[in-house]
């Protein structure tokens, strides 16, 4: 079993507090710099404020293979923009330096990785460690392939998060979760980011798989969009991600304010349902 | 020269530092599924056979090494001769490939393929082998592409597949690899990636090249036989690079053999131009190792990490990454890499129709073009082999621009 050493990082306190009062954490998820990256601070503000418990920023990449065309179309808008991953860890010291609730969120950079590597780890890992990140996920990387950005990171303090998916053997999600920090994030379904109505029938199945074999806290993400799914989350998971869904109010909002108004109006409900109904069973362990 | 043969098996899928897996975990698991079936499919005979058969009866090889009489006449006189690979069944390379790809598909009773393709010859080869083979077919293509490789697309869609355009990124074959990947990561559990060249997360860099392979162990023997000895030089254009190596393969443990990838050289050498990523010392900018659907490898990139758009008049050749096995071979020496403008690519096309008779891909007429502009340096007592990888019968719209 993994995940048994106790760490106190900022993301394994927030999962903790979470697990003590019997609630589903929501993990939301933008990319950073759509439209650009003022628009992005306003956009954690308004999430952190309306209940997020963690928030993953998206640094967009030319190439998002694993995305549906929702997440697609704002890494379009964000490279439009003129957004870096520096301008991202920019943006990461802005969060810090604002007020509660939203410097108190921990912050999550989820990114391919050919921007890491081409910063550099050592430079990338010292940079985020020093804006404050939390975590980072880098989607087209797996255990295999992470050796030193494993060791690199880990010595910034830094949770190094990564995706288990449907495909997964169980021997695979050892591995996986061995392999990660702070929490553990499981891919609902085969398939890219975008939003779906149903949850897929096989996901409990996927999720005491992944107990089976982890203590770590357990975040499952693609295709999560209404309460109905967080309700439904609730005893079988610790955190719900929340991605395409928000996107897709920012793209289609007419300004920067009514963007962060529906992400808020978004957020609410979600946080609602995490916080009531099926969610309150008591999470195993 | 077994140095590089050995380290190339050091890691599972790594040429010195390049190639690798990097992909998003679902595609993990059907991947090792994947590099399994092929490594049983490699020493089972039943399978042998099958390819075998295909290849002979259905493809139409072994491909004749001709000799360019008139070709070598024009050049001053070293010995020209052309592995005829555009005589092939659909028109070129591709068929050997996804023949391989296709039985394996079938033996992992996966009922459907998706396939990318940039010029449309490995769409149509994709989309030949699956109508032979009785498999559905999806395949993706940028729009861009697909304007100028029209006839391409008509062909796949009477052979029975269904042809997707990719209207994301740059609209050609890289933004075909990205939506073509998005499938398969959809449909993995129903779905062989029938990917077209020595690119994308491992074991498709190694399973393509030895489908390609074929290639060079019928030019080395053509060769011995024709003329008693080793060509001293071989010539191949280089997109992902999978005619190349399976001509290469063949003869790198031959140290007197020089192998020389050409490159689509575009418009220039300014980032976005073109598409050559090993010729930096023709003042080709923009290459760095780095990480593109699957595999670390030279990639035409930004400082950020972010890719960069490609410009070549052959749609086979517009990508803005190279096989990783190139990448290690150019590292170490053991094979060269040069790129050619558009312009010398159209010219050489003309040149080999009316000294050959032959009207080559435009991807191939880059690698006459690479020869031509190497014959200065070159001696008459040279000996050259050059992969004929495809017919020019896709490229008729621009060719009839400049008549």
């Amino acid at each position: 079993m993994s995940g048994e050493t106790s760490s106190s990082t900022r993301i394994s306190k927030r999962f903790a507090d979470l697990r003590a009062s019997g609630e589903l954490g929501i993990v939301a998820y933008i990319t950073a710099g759509d439209p650009s990256l003022d628009a992005t601070l306003q956009f954690v503000l308004a999430l952190a404020e309306a209940g997020a418990d963690v928030i993953e920023l998206g640094v967009p990449f030319s190439d998002p293979l694993a995305d549906g065309p929702t997440i697609q179309r704002a890494s379009e808008r964000a490279l439009k923009s003129g957004t870096t991953l520096v301008g991202v860890l920019d943006l990461v010291r802005s969060i810090h330096q604002s007020s509660p609730p939203a410097n108190e969120v921990p912050l999550i950079l989820f990114s391919y990785y050919n921007p890491i590597l081409q910063m550099g780890l050592e430079k990338f890992a010292s940079a985020a460690a020093s804006v404050g990140a939390d975590g980072v996920l880098a989607t087209d990387l797996t255990p295999e392939e992470s050796v030193d950005y494993r060791r690199i990171l880990t010595a910034q303090h830094l949770d190094t998060i990564f995706l288990g998916a449907p495909t997964s053997t169980d021997e695979r999600l050892a591995k996986i979760a061995a392999c990660s920090s702070g929490f553990l994030y499981l891919i609902s379904r085969t398939g890219v980011t975008g939003a779906k109505d149903a949850l897929p029938d096989d996901l409990p199945s996927l999720l005491r798989r992944a107990r089976a074999v982890t203590h770590l806290p357990i975040a499952v993400g693609f295709g999560i969009s209404l309460p109905g799914h967080v309700s439904l989350l609730g005893g079988l998971a610790d955190a719900a991600v929340i991605g395409s869904a928000l996107v897709s109010e920012i793209e289609k909002a007419s300004s920067i304010a009514a963007a962060a108004s529906a992400l808020a109006a978004k957020i609410r409900p979600l946080k609602e349902a995490a916080r009531h109904g099926l969610s309150r069973r008591e999470v195993a362990p | 020269m077994s140095s590089i043969l050995q380290s190339a098996t050091t890691a599972p899928g790594r040429f010195g530092p390049y190639g690798g897996r990097y992909v998003p975990e679902t595609l993990m698991v059907p991947l090792f599924e994947l590099e399994r079936a092929y490594e049983e499919a490699k020493s089972d005979p039943k399978f042998q056979a099958q390819l075998q058969d295909l290849l002979k009866n259905f493809a139409g090889r072994p491909t004749p090494l001709q000799f360019a009489s008139r070709l070598t006449e024009k050049l001053g006189g070293l010995r020209i001769y052309l592995k005829r690979e555009d005589l092939l069944h659909t028109g070129a390379h591709k068929i050997n490939n996804a023949i391989g790809q296709g039985l394996l598909a079938k033996k992992m009773g996966k009922p459907r393929i998706v396939a990318e393709t940039g010029a449309g010859q490995h769409g149509v080869a994709s989309a030949t082998v699956a109508a032979h083979l009785g498999l559905d077919c999806v395949v993706y293509m940028g729009t861009e592409d697909m304007a100028r490789q029209a006839l391409n697309v008509s062909r796949m869609r009477m052979l029975g597949a269904q042809v997707v355009g990719v209207d994301s990124g740059s609209r050609t074959l890289k933004d075909a690899i990205n939506e073509a990947m998005r499938d398969w990561v959809t449909n993995v559990r129903s779905t062989h990636y029938l990917l077209g060249s020595v690119l994308g997360a491992h074991p498709y860099p190694t399973m393509v090249r030895d489908f390609q392979s074929v290639i060079g162990r019928e030019a080395r023997e053509q060769i011995l036989a024709a003329e008693k000895r080793l060509p001293t030089h071989l010539f191949a254009c280089v997109g992902g690079g999978s005619n190349a190596i399976g001509l290469f393969h063949q003869f790198l443990r031959d140290a007197e053999v020089k192998m020389i990838g050409i490159e689509a050289g575009g418009r220039g050498g300014q980032l976005g131009e073109h598409a050559a990523r090993l010729a930096a010392h023709q003042g080709f900018t923009g290459a760095r190792p780095g990480v593109l659907q699957g595999t670390y490898t030279y990639v035409l990139q930004n400082e950020d990490g972010q890719i960069a758009a490609t410009h070549s008049i052959s749609a086979g050749l517009d990508y803005p990454a190279i096989g990783p096995e190139h990448a290690w071979l150019a590292d170490q020496h053991r094979a060269e890499y040069s790129a050619v403008s558009d312009q010398a690519a159209l010219d050489a096309a003309r040149l080999l129709s009316r000294t050959e008779g032959i009207i080559p891909a435009l991807e191939s007429a880059h690698a006459i073009a690479g020869l031509i502009e190497r014959i200065p340096k070159m001696s008459k007592a040279d000996l050259v082999i050059l992969n004929l990888s495809g017919r020019g019968d896709k490229d008729m719209d621009t060719y009839s621009r400049l008549l």
